[in-house]
């Protein structure tokens, strides 16, 4: 399983603050990102453009891979400071 | 010393703790960020930090990490807060000692356009219209872009 972590407004518009998705055919953030969104209308907000995403509490991109335990987020900009 | 907490800092002490017994260093440059009352169109009555537990810690340590590399730095201290803000209260603490006080005015500044761009914060401002998501500011990123073009 992939745990899977949203923040602020996504977690707010997917109604949704973390879960465990299934790895199997997931290589990288896309293929994660893609799985999710074709869940229903729910996952729309995750397509919108500018959204950010970790693994593993590294800054990743969508081509980076993902693996079986590990943790990703998505989120959108940050606004700290 | 990086802190991510939901409690109030003291300058005083920050500045002590830079300073106290550190013969080597000839300048001292501080910063605080503080909770305003006006931003993106709204009046703002207070605001609610969150952030993302352990990855937060992480990013601010490669962000000191990433200013240590690029300057000679002595002492640096990074406060941030989260949860709860009433207007003018103290968000973000930056200190940095180091020998010469360009290298101190170069990294402080550094680790805010970092910290802008690289940590995982997400301020909620409670506003006269209702809660609002702050936008991601672009100056930010034209910010911390300027310090690999000068580089």
């Amino acid at each position: 399983m992939i745990r899977v972590l949203f923040f602020a407004q996504l977690k707010e518009q997917l109604g949704c603050e973390q879960l465990d998705f299934p790895s199997a055919g997931i290589g990288n953030l896309a293929d994660l990102k893609a799985a999710l969104t074709a869940q229903g209308e729910q996952w729309q907000p995750l397509t919108q453009t500018n959204l950010m995403m970790a693994i593993n509490q590294e800054m990743a991109d969508l081509e980076d891979s993902v693996a079986d335990r590990d943790e990703v987020a998505f989120f959108p900009p940050v606004t700290g400071g | 010393m990086i802190s991510v907490q939901t409690q109030d800092f003291s300058l005083a002490e920050e500045y002590q703790a830079l300073t106290q017994g550190n013969q080597t260093d000839g300048a001292v440059v501080t910063f605080v960020g503080l909770v305003r009352d006006f931003n993106q169109g709204n009046q703002v009555l207070g605001l609610s930090l969150e952030h993302y537990p352990g990855m937060t810690e992480k990013a601010l340590a490669k962000i000191v990490q990433q200013a240590r590399a690029k300057w000679d730095l002595g002492r640096v201290r990074l406060i941030h807060r989260v949860g709860d803000l009433h207007l003018s209260e103290q968000i973000v603490f930056v200190g940095v000692s180091s020998k010469h006080r360009k290298d101190a005015f170069d990294a402080a500044e550094f680790i805010m356009d970092y910290l802008k761009n690289d940590a995982p914060f997400w301020k909620k401002e409670l506003t006269d219209k209702g809660p609002v998501w702050v936008a991601f500011n672009d100056k930010d990123k034209a910010a911390k872009a300027q310090w690999t073009v000068t580089s």
